[in-house]
């Protein structure tokens, strides 16, 4: 294990980027904050600025619009730093593939290190993808 | 002359989960204009339906929007239930009627929460977070899924309510209507809340008519509208409910309004869950040999207010036009009125009451020349025509060698 991926083993901080979504994956990621699931007791924090973040949540299907946002806040990232597809659109574009404003799954535009299927993916999903991203890294 | 600031919020900001812009121009402290732009999330949704076959339809609405992600089918089909003449079986109407309820308890318990973490206090947010997970069990008990439920089918629903399964949805609501009294007396009686949200964001009579908003942003400032007893579907009619109002207009209103509105859905769905136990088990559902040539418009209270859709069908298996209208599309445009004058930290608040969705909102515009009768080409377009451009001028040029 190096160096940098030792900074990740504790109080990893989030940056949700929700692209063309349908607010389902965005309420679930919420929801792993709330009481029941209670992300925060590992040091799990959700980040208003994607400068102070560790990890880039995205999900939803991209659209032209969001593409070049989604590569500027990857740029703008602090490096190292780990990608997260959440849900079908995230990984593979879902249901919204044929569609004319789609721009690619996540992975087409920037390198993603964990995905998480499902739509939604349940919060117990995204927390076991968070902690295998975590050990494998 | 004063001189404007500009503060963008956004496109990707930690107030709100989707991705939109505003531009509050600011004097000072007093926001003087908003405009907002959205986009972000526009996924041609109209133009997929069109290539998708009624009984998928159904699955590509309920991803309009995750959080009403049963009032998207309940109007899709109750649009295509018109063109088809159907007449669905009285427990498909119960079971329906179920499902929209406990959506909008799950849709406003998540309001709540938001607006509290809006004005600083995460303890509501928490709180209302917390109680909404036990509805959000009783939607996997029921569908299978926390979210989209895939509940609905023309002419009927996918799965049954089973007897057994009546008396554990009865105690998880029993349990959830302590919870709810308690919430609802945090937030009604808490000095702090009142002093942040009372007076703030107002909307009158008047201004609800000009933007024809609906929904609890209606019904908050006196305009008694709702899909349900205007133009009654599923089994509305077949149940004692009434429509909660205020007449304050202001953000506090629209809270009391939403919680109000919690306990008129668990009373309904425990007059629905009476109502099941009448009907014959396992009757969920009539056979639908085609969908002939027609128009049907089809409405749907969401949590946010009337969703609206048009199928234009041809006689085929997918529908030729399929136009959808979502409350956020009318609500949104009423920030013009309740942020203009307010201060920027209250202006926050005034955006959040609405409940508004852009998900469901997204349209997207096609710009013509009024002389012409031309299509102004946007940058993708241009750039297309760039690239064309090139190609054929290496294939002249590899000609010439």
């Amino acid at each position: 294990m190096g160096f940098k991926n030792f900074c990740f083993k504790k109080s990893l901080w989030v940056f949700h980027f929700g692209g063309a979504s349908c607010n389902n994956c965005d309420i679930e990621i919420l929801d792993c904050l709330t009481p029941r699931h209670d992300l925060e007791r590992f040091g799990i924090l959700l980040v208003g600025s994607i400068r102070h973040a560790d990890v880039l949540l995205v999900n939803g299907a991209i659209n032209k619009r969001d593409k070049e946002r989604l590569l500027e806040i990857y740029n703008q990232a602090p490096k190292p730093i780990l990608v997260v597809a959440i849900g079908a659109c995230g990984c593979t574009g879902g249901y919204f593939t044929e569609s004319y404003t789609f721009a690619g799954p996540v992975d087409k535009i920037i390198p993603v290190n964990a995905y998480v299927p499902g739509c939604p993916p349940k919060p117990e999903a995204i927390i076991a993808g968070i902690v295998k991203l975590v050990e494998n890294s | 002359m004063s001189r404007k600031t500009l503060i963008p919020i956004g496109p990707y900001h930690p107030l709100q989960e989707e991705p939109e812009l505003f531009k509050l121009y600011c004097d000072g402290e007093i926001v003087k204009d908003i405009k907002w732009e959205t986009g972000y999330n526009h996924r041609g949704i109209e133009k997929l339906s069109e290539s998708k076959t009624y009984e998928q339809v159904f699955f590509l609405v309920e991803r309009i929007c995750g959080i009403c992600s049963t009032s998207h089918p309940f109007a899709f089909a109750n649009a295509v239930e018109e063109i088809a003449d159907i007449e669905i079986t009285n427990r498909t109407k119960y079971i329906r009627s179920i499902i929209g309820e406990l959506e909008r308890i799950h849709s406003h318990l998540l309001w709540v929460g938001l607006a509290g973490h809006f004005l600083g206090y995460n303890t509501v947010f928490m709180w209302a977070w917390k109680y909404r997970e036990p509805v959000l069990d009783l939607f996997e008990m029921i569908s299978g899924n926390r979210n989209s439920y895939a509940m609905f089918k023309v002419g009927g629903i996918r799965r049954d309510i089973e007897e057994t399964k009546i008396p554990v949805i009865n105690k998880i609501l029993d349990d959830l209507q302590k919870k709810i009294d308690l919430l609802t007396g945090a937030v009604m009686d808490d000095p702090v809340i009142h002093a942040r949200t009372k007076g703030v964001g107002i909307l009158t009579k008047q201004d609800i008519i000009d933007y024809g908003a609906v929904g609890p942003t209606a019904r908050a400032s006196g305009v008694a509208i709702d899909v349900r007893k205007d133009d009654p579907y599923a089994a509305y009619p077949l149940v004692n409910w009434k429509v909660i109002t205020a007449e304050a207009g202001d953000v506090f209103a629209k809270a009391e309004v939403r919680l109000l509105e919690i306990y008129e859905s668990i009373s309904i769905i425990r007059q629905c869950l009476e109502g099941l136990r009448k009907e014959p088990a396992g009757d969920i559902s009539v056979k639908v040999n085609e969908i002939p040539e027609g128009i049907g418009n089809g409405r749907a209270e969401a949590p946010r207010g009337e969703v609206f859709h048009f199928v234009l069908s041809d006689g085929s298996n997918s529908p030729a036009r399929h136009k959808i209208r979502a409350p956020s599309y009318v609500n949104i445009a009423t920030f013009k009125k309740s942020c203009i004058g307010q201060t920027i930290a209250d202006a926050t608040i005034s955006l959040a009451a609405v409940d508004p969705c852009y998900c469901c909102t997204e349209r997207m515009a096609a710009a013509y020349d009024v002389s012409s009768g031309e299509k102004i080409m946007n940058a993708f377009e241009l750039i297309n025509k760039s690239l064309n451009r090139t190609k054929e001028l290496k294939e002249t040029i590899k000609g010439r060698l």
